[in-house]
């Protein structure tokens, strides 16, 4: 059984499409990256996966449970981080935290919203009001809530955004702990390099289409471009003929020319095709795109379009 | 390493008994300005027409103006307060977005409904109660049917309860929101009979105020109290709870529906 099945969703608001025919399955113990650029659906298909959009067509359902008919048990299986910081300004994070448990129907348990708090560094702050903490701290509130209740499956809907460096490492290695112990994970995030290292598979959506749907490390080796930087004995004036198909450039007055590998093609025919022309190898390089390229390369977004590509 | 434990028992009315604690919790919280501003508002109102205004004043055979008016001050605290217990705590959810928490929740349709509507009963009772406490200081009642009196209170609260709910629904901002409390609320109460009898009125007013359904509310409750009334419990009661019921169906469609609450 896998922890979230969905089957051709759609949504729309206002006639406008927003979500069109997406499916995919989340395995237990997954930890699942939804990425897209702005307004590609990522949010809206969590949010109907959440319960706080209402489901156009389609079905989710969440360790075989569906989330319409059965949403008291799939809610109780779900934690959310939401993009937006939700306040409320009445109570105390301690209070929050306890009173959330309870909306899920679970005792409040000191020894975990203890853990929570540690693990969170929110214990100096556990007598402020929401309106007291700062960016950070509002964001690792909110995970130490989406976790209060130990779901299985954790939706963090951008969950780093806005939050520093050290923080950002920091909950993603909170994160990967969590989803150690059995807690299966769909993320979205902006971050692409961290997509990249914490995620077991991709899915890429644009326009309310998946375009892409991959184990990490698959996809970005089957879209990704490979360079092969090789710096020459003696600087060269014109590239050979020979090896204009893979779109040479020449860097550093000549002594350096610049290979693009085609994917799943090594170095070695290059290699041989240069001592064919005589020239003579002094090192060479190669260099792998990430994640990012290749979702610049999906969605063709070009960098500081506002989506996910550029790297913050 | 973080240690997630199995025990993870689910309690099915937890979700309805946390949000209700939630509620009630917060108007407590900010009692100054739930509690103790109507209850003062309602003492001035009881020392003008009770011990100043209320000394000249004679609108009902046998009974003195204080007597008169005390009943209604006492339910026309219940329904604002009700009113504005719900309208603003489901409102300020819904502005604020703090309505997601409870979305992603197994907090079920009726459950949400009876948490918000309980601790709004709870508010506006207590002012109710309150007032009246500090009204012996000006009168005493005869209490002639405490028991009918007690039921038209809680009917009153649940009904403006719900008016509250739908409110906060249907409102596009805060001005929207006070519109129903200042232009829909407020003349019904003032002309529904809390200040004088309707039977009072010449022609057409006192026949248009029986199509005021507060007038009912206000009407039943004071019958209660005090014997006399311009209508009769039957209808002052069917009148009501048909409304209140009304109501009840009407948040009911909308909170199950999700209506304006998710998108």
């Amino acid at each position: 059984m896998n922890a979230l099945d969905i089957e051709n969703l759609h949504k729309s608001f206002d006639g406008v499409a927003a979500v069109k025919g997406v499916s995919f399955a989340i395995k237990k113990g997954e930890i699942f990256g939804l990425l897209g650029p702005n307004g590609a659906g990522k949010s809206t298909t969590i949010n109907m996966i959440a319960g706080v959009v209402r489901l156009g067509t389609g079905s989710i359902t969440a360790f075989g449970y569906d989330n319409q008919r059965d949403y008291r048990h799939t809610r109780r299986m779900l934690g959310v981080v939401h993009q937006e910081v939700v306040i409320d300004n009445f109570f105390t994070v301690d209070q929050a935290l306890q009173l959330h448990a309870g909306y899920y129907g679970v005792k409040d348990d000191p020894a975990w919203r203890q853990l929570l708090i540690e693990r969170l560094g929110l214990k100096p702050h556990l007598n402020k009001v929401m309106l007291k903490l700062s960016g950070g701290l509002k964001r690792r509130f909110m995970i130490a809530k989406a976790l209060i209740h130990r779901p299985q499956l954790l939706l963090l809907d951008e969950p780093t955004a806005g939050v520093d460096v050290e923080l950002r490492h920091g909950l993603w290695e909170f994160v990967r702990e969590i989803n150690q112990q059995g807690t299966t994970i769909l993320l979205t995030t902006h971050y692409l390099e961290e997509a990249e290292v914490m995620c077991d598979r991709i899915a890429i959506m644009n326009h309310g289409e998946l375009i892409a749907l991959e184990e990490t490390q698959k996809l970005i080796r089957r879209l990704s471009r490979r360079q092969l930087r090789v710096w020459l004995e003696q600087p060269l004036q014109e590239v050979p003929a020979i090896l204009e198909q893979y779109l040479p450039q020449l860097k550093e007055d000549g002594n350096v020319l610049l290979l693009n590998l085609p994917a799943g093609e090594g170095a070695g025919k290059i290699l041989t095709l240069l001592a064919e022309s005589g020239l003579r190898v002094r090192d060479v390089e190669t260099d792998q795109s990430g994640l990012e390229e290749v979702f610049i390369h999906l969605t063709g977004m070009k960098g500081g379009d506002g989506g996910n590509q550029s790297r913050q | 390493m973080v240690a997630i434990s199995q025990d993870n028992k689910y309690y099915p009315w937890l979700p309805f008994v946390t949000l209700l604690r939630k509620e009630i919790l917060r108007f407590w919280r900010v009692s100054t300005q739930t509690l103790l501003t109507p209850i003062v508002t309602a003492s001035l109102y009881l020392f003008i027409f009770g011990a100043t205004l209320g000394e000249r004043l004679n609108v009902l055979e046998g009974f003195s103006y204080a007597q008169f008016v005390i009943p209604g001050l006492i339910i026309m605290g219940v329904i604002n307060n009700t009113f504005a217990n719900t309208s603003s705590s489901l409102f300020m959810s819904r502005y604020l977005g703090g309505i997601v928490d409870l979305l992603v929740t197994p907090v079920s349709p009726p459950q949400f409904i009876m948490a918000y509507t309980l601790a709004a009963m709870l508010r506006g009772l207590l002012v109710g109660t309150v007032v009246w406490l500090i009204s012996t200081l000006f009168a005493v009642l005869p209490w002639e049917s405490p028991l009918l009196a007690i039921l038209m209170a809680i009917l009153a609260s649940f009904l403006f309860a719900q008016f509250g709910l739908i409110a906060a629904i249907y409102a596009h901002n805060f001005d929207t929101l006070s519109m129903y409390s200042n232009f829909l609320i407020l003349p019904l109460v003032y002309l529904g009979g809390v200040f004088y009898p309707i039977s009072i009125l010449p022609d057409p007013w006192g026949t248009f105020s029986y199509l005021n359904p507060l007038f009912y509310l206000i009407d039943g409750f004071r019958h209660a109290i005090i014997g006399v009334g311009d209508t009769s419990y039957l209808l002052a009661f069917g009148v009501s709870s048909g409304i209140a019921a009304t109501l009840f169906v009407w948040a009911a469609w909308l909170i199950g529906k999700g209506y304006r609450l998710r998108a």
